[in-house]
């Protein structure tokens, strides 16, 4: 192995071959935040279109490729490889483990991620333009109507997915295997036990949606019917199986996020979290929930009313589960000593908003309900609470909490907590209106719509402008404080953070715990 | 414990390749066909028996009528006219029924259809049980040719009381290309 305790290599080449688990957590965090910034692009000419009704600015076909390429590229590039970077950062660190378990797949599996989203993008510059069949890809739209571009998203999801299967492979065999002595289960942080049971949901499911793309693919290429009615097949088969992907999906998304929630509250709280160990088990009753709800995204199908009841009274379970998360989160912060930081006001923010799209997740959760709310802007503006204000105002809470520790140098406050006002301001002007235009019925995916829908619109359009706007000041303040930020030196940036992560010196070293770390008991137990 | 491998971490890592890459073959061997089991197993999705019915003994239960409806629908661009022959047929349960449709290919050279039926509401689709079906099979017709293309139902005596309607719907795909290029591949 030579010397330990050799710096980084120079160079290119130094993120190209890098296997330590810091570099490849920070390349993860940088391609997650410029994919942020190509879909909220894509977004920002999605709600240019929408600003006033009657055809503005881009043709029909391209804006259906524009809603398509939003959802793809946040979902797939945004959201999952960012918390996949920040498990990279923080689960060795957290664990007292001096790296990943398998670091040359580690390198793989981020390196094979750019590749797939060039080609992805690419297909906006190809006959027939990108893909248009929302991010959802049903068949036949995905495969009899799709433009020839279709085979390389194909392709871009089968890398995709891979590189999903690897870090999670790797994100379980870390856990498994290199816990620091002392270090047993029970005691480990929240962050790690949410991204164990996602690692396990990941590898569950992303070879589910290689199947469906890969049967699509067939249909295509190969002449076979899967999808396709006229030689036997069915498509609705098609989202019985992309359903059985794309809820556990979407619990793949959320529970890093609340991983993330449940380390900050307490730190800012000054308190240990309350109820740790239902914690735990609720985060794995949501995992075993994911898998048994699928069918309430297709409650229009026309399924029989027996599978309607099972699939309602199951998506309603979850929020038993999911209540004992915010009422932990809400104990852990009672009577604790609370400061309002800028990572604890997008925790709060998330608190507050992630419950709010909760609950318009159980109105859709009522079967005869939905079939008013299907395919409405009530169901965009539910995603995009759990969503945008779920994971990505958690994962901006995290970049601000572990950023003075990544890099030794403290962000700017003030310029921390304008960027959550304005974001959380902002947030709330774009997708609060959109319950209203959906209760009164407009749909989804369409690039223009009826009159009475224009004032909410333009509200929308304009909070779009001024969330979107409010990242720029985020990445500004992040390059900033990695530049020229107030230099950190205490091993403990914050007072009130636990855990092992903040016993190595500050800025964190290349290596770290190259000797296990002796486990202290965590704070409140005997 | 099973070991794939000396070192535990490869050894975790091997055990959940062979996890995901089971869960790839779950989708295709389980998944599918799984689906189209319940599917046809329980009636649901309006699919009807791919098959020919046998018929069974059975009384014909003179006390009520129920109404059957013939829906046919063209997919999106075939060119041919397809209509039934009777929009609407009273009909007792358990009596044995016939009538046709009529297709006819404007074009001017031969094409092949599939018919794919559907059954609304859903839950009669366990009831409604075809004895012959031109949906069982392609439907080959020359250029500007014509057909009566035969169905005999029978409507089962223990169709729920409380159905009165059933509606069975044909859409005709356009199979030409698929067949002649499966011609082609052998």
């Amino acid at each position: 192995m030579g010397d330990h305790h050799h710096g980084p290599a120079q160079g290119v080449t130094r993120w190209l071959f890098t296997t330590n688990h810091k570099d490849i957590g920070t390349m993860y965090l940088w391609f997650s935040f410029a994919m942020f910034l190509l879909g909220g692009f894509f977004a920002m000419v999605i709600r240019a279109e929408l600003f006033q009704p009657g055809m503005q600015l881009v043709e029909p076909a391209f804006f259906n490729q524009m809603t398509t390429l939003h959802g793809l590229v946040m979902v797939f590039g945004a959201i999952m490889p960012s918390f996949v970077g920040l498990a990279n950062w923080l689960i060795p660190m957290m664990i007292g483990a001096p790296d990943m378990a398998l670091p040359r797949m580690n390198n793989w599996s981020f390196w094979i991620l750019p590749p797939a989203f060039l080609m992805l993008a690419s297909t906006l510059f190809m006959e027939g333009g990108a893909p248009a069949f929302g991010w959802t890809f049903y068949a036949p739209l995905s495969t009899t109507y799709a433009a020839p571009s279709v085979t390389f998203f194909i392709f871009a999801i089968h890398i995709l997915g891979v590189s999903s299967i690897m870090g999670s492979i790797n994100i379980i065999a870390t856990v498994m295997n290199m816990r620091a002595p002392g270090m047993t289960y029970m005691k480990m942080p929240l962050f790690v036990w949410t991204w164990l049971i996602t690692a396990f949901l990941l590898v569950a499911v992303m070879p589910v949606l290689a199947g469906a793309v890969t049967m699509m693919l067939m249909d295509i290429h190969f002449g076979t019917s899967f999808f396709s009615a006229a030689g036997g097949g069915d498509p609705v088969l098609f989202q019985h199986i992309f359903w059985f992907f794309g809820h556990p999906e979407v619990y793949i998304i959320i529970l890093p996020a609340f991983g993330v929630v449940s380390q900050i509250i307490p730190a800012f709280s000054r308190k240990p979290l309350f109820g740790y160990a239902s914690m735990v088990y609720a985060t794995a009753s949501i995992a075993f929930l994911s898998f048994i709800v699928w069918a309430h995204h297709m409650y229009t199908v026309g399924m029989p009313v027996a599978g309607e009841l099972f699939f309602m009274y199951a998506t309603m379970l979850i929020a038993v589960p999911t209540g004992v998360k915010v009422f932990n989160w809400i104990t852990t912060m009672w009577r604790g000593a609370l400061s309002f930081e800028t990572p604890m006001l997008f925790c709060i923010g998330f608190l507050v908003l992630f419950t709010l799209g909760g609950f318009t997740g159980l109105m859709l959760s009522i079967a005869p309900a939905d079939f008013q709310y299907h395919d409405t802007y009530f169901v965009v503006a539910h995603f995009h609470y759990v969503m945008v204000a779920g994971a990505v105002f958690s994962m901006t809470a995290a970049v601000y909490y572990w950023l003075p520790k990544w890099c030794g140098r403290m962000y700017n406050e003030s310029m921390g907590k304008t960027h959550f006002w304005i974001s959380f301001i902002g947030f709330n002007i774009t997708f609060f209106p959109q319950h209203f235009v959906g209760l009164a019925g407009m749909p989804r995916r369409i690039p223009d719509y009826a009159l009475q829908f224009a004032d909410f619109n333009m509200m929308s359009s304009i909070g779009a402008f001024i969330y979107g706007a409010s990242q720029l000041l985020f990445l500004y303040n992040v390059v900033a404080t990695i530049v020229a930020g107030k230099p950190v030196r205490e091993d403990k940036v914050w007072d009130g953070a636990e855990g092992l992560e903040w016993t190595v010196p500050t800025p964190a070293p290349y290596h770290t715990f190259e000797e296990p770390p002796v486990v202290p008991k965590p704070a409140g137990t005997i | 414990m099973l070991r794939l491998s000396h070192s535990p971490a490869t050894d975790t890592a091997l055990k959940l390749v062979v996890a995901a890459m089971a869960m790839f073959a779950f989708v295709f061997v389980v998944m599918v066909p799984l689906y189209n089991v319940l599917c046809d197993a329980l009636g649901i999705n309006g699919k009807t028996a791919g098959q020919a019915y046998t018929a069974v003994p059975a009384a014909v239960d003179e006390s009520r009528q129920v109404t059957v409806q013939f829906v046919a629908i063209n997919n999106d661009g075939m060119p041919w006219t397809f209509a039934p022959d009777a929009r609407v047929m009273r009909v007792h349960p358990g009596a044995a029924n016939g009538t046709v449709f009529r297709a006819s290919n404007p074009t001017e050279f031969e094409m092949t259809a599939q018919a794919i039926p559907s059954i609304s509401p859903s839950r009669a689709a366990a009831y409604f049980h075809k004895t012959e079906c031109f949906c069982f099979d392609q439907q080959a017709l020359a250029a500007r040719a014509f057909a009566e293309m035969p169905l005999q139902f029978i409507v089962d005596q223990d169709l729920p009381k409380d159905i009165h309607t059933i509606t069975l719907s044909y859409t005709l795909f356009d199979v030409t290309q698929s067949v002649t290029e499966g011609l082609a591949v052998r």
